[in-house]
């Protein structure tokens, strides 16, 4: 039976292929992304709105809002992390895409990798970039500010990651937006602390070498686990 | 061949179906019926290896179906409940994706044919977002005569579509049991498939 005509006609698809997994991810998601570009926009200007709301609503004083500062903009970058991670996957799930994608015969981790890598490149880079110029208004100077957005760059795709994680899980689930919340913040919390704590110890003399460095474990771990527990949990809500 | 051994499923506590079993050969069809919420699409589901029996076992060319089996999948064209088509796209950047996605190719001209077959021509180059939900099956149909996979699980092909469209899908599938695929379809409506090559089973 498999010598059937139909079974016959040229397909490309190597099964297992990773990469051709990764880039069918990634192209249609980044070509979605920039179909809906009003989407991505109110993303960042939320991020920009929450950063530049706190120096209006403290003080005006250089060394409290330089105090603050690091954290404002870590909090906010999680938030607004958090506000585009319903749409990871539970858009697919609603019309019927996810189906075909965990059919697909590519690895459904490989497609899960595309997938949060897109998220990365459309939410979590645009947060790295912008936070140096929204950094100023907190009134860190120059060596800060490179800390704070290399810190950034080493957690925002940690945040990808396991948003992903908590995506999944929350497919199909009422209210699952706000179960994803509660669900993921606490596991941000380390991110949190380390990329935060990145700049104080830039500032305090200690350097940020040690803090970067957890970041980067913490990276790692999330990037060799995340496929993994991100397409088990989109065939448990397919089941 | 795709086969089901005494299959039974479940949804929460209540029992839908149990001791089902049939095989349907290269070349055949099997129309599933019955009512609302006896077990359609769960059997769908389980032949395609999206959900897993309760009892009993699923067979794809004599190899027992584990779940997102790899084998079915490279031989599998799923039709769900929803037609998987993103408002964003154009109907024939929606093909192309959902192709690339089955690890196949086809040229635009292949594309562009596979419309005009199912009259959405003209339509082509709209987003996906302003179609009626008959055009949107029609790509889906579309979509089917394109991949080249012997075995195709339907769920409710015919919903939303007008009386040209359901005898597009009944040649459609034909066309697929000449070439020697197999195809199974949930359905209300009857879909004019040709008697000696179908077998049907009603759900209870």
């Amino acid at each position: 039976m498999s010598t059937m005509v139909v079974a016959q006609s040229p397909a490309t698809a190597a099964p297992g292929a990773v990469l051709p997994g990764v880039r069918w991810a990634l192209a249609r998601d980044l070509r979605l992304a920039l179909r809906s570009r009003a989407e991505l926009a109110v993303q960042l200007l939320f991020y920009v709105i929450v950063v530049s709301l706190f120096p209006l609503a403290t003080t005006p004083e250089r060394t409290q809002l330089s105090a603050i500062g690091p954290g404002v903009l870590w909090v906010a970058a999680l938030l607004a992390s958090l506000l585009s991670l319903p749409r990871l996957f539970a858009a697919d799930y609603a019309d019927g895409t996810l189906e075909q994608i965990a059919l697909s015969p590519y690895p459904l981790e490989s497609l899960v990798v595309g997938k949060v890598l897109a998220h990365w490149l459309t939410t979590g880079l645009p947060i790295v970039l912008l936070a140096p110029i929204l950094g100023l208004q907190y009134a860190l100077d120059n060596e800060l500010l490179v800390v704070l957005a290399a810190a950034l760059l080493i957690g925002t795709p940690v945040l990808s990651l396991l948003g992903a994680i908590g995506a999944a899980l929350t497919l199909g689930l009422r209210g699952g937006s706000s179960l994803l919340a509660l669900l993921i913040l606490p596991l941000y919390v380390p991110l949190l602390i380390f990329g935060a704590g990145a700049v104080e110890a830039t500032r305090s003399g200690l350097g940020a070498t040690a803090h970067l460095s957890l970041l980067g474990a913490a990276f790692l771990v999330a990037l060799v686990g995340t496929p993994f527990a991100a397409a088990a949990s989109v065939r448990i809500a397919l089941d | 061949m795709i086969e089901a051994h005494d299959l039974a499923a479940r949804r929460g506590h209540a029992r839908l179906f149990e001791g089902l079993s049939f095989a349907v050969e290269p070349g055949h069809a099997m129309v599933v019926t019955g009512a609302n919420g006896t077990g359609k699409t769960t059997l769908l589901r389980m032949l395609a290896g999206l959900s897993w029996p309760a009892a009993g076992e699923v067979r794809w060319n004599g190899q027992p179906v584990v779940p997102f089996d790899p084998a079915v999948r490279a031989a599998l064209a799923f039709v769900g409940h929803a037609p998987a088509l993103k408002d964003e796209l154009t109907a024939v950047e929606n093909l192309a994706t959902l192709l690339e996605l089955a690890g196949e190719r086809a040229s635009r001209d292949a594309i562009d044919g596979a419309l005009d077959k199912v009259a959405l021509g003209s339509r082509r180059s709209l987003p996906a977002r302003v179609l009626s939900q008959g055009q949107r099956r029609r790509i889906g149909l579309a979509r089917l005569s394109l991949l080249a996979r012997p075995l195709w699980i339907l769920d409710e092909p015919a919903t939303a579509l007008d009386a040209a469209g359901v005898a597009l899908l009944a040649a459609t599938i034909v066309e697929h049991l000449d070439r020697g695929g197999l195809a199974i379809a949930a359905t209300h409506a009857p879909l004019g498939l040709p008697e000696p090559r179908t077998h049907s089973i009603t759900l209870q």
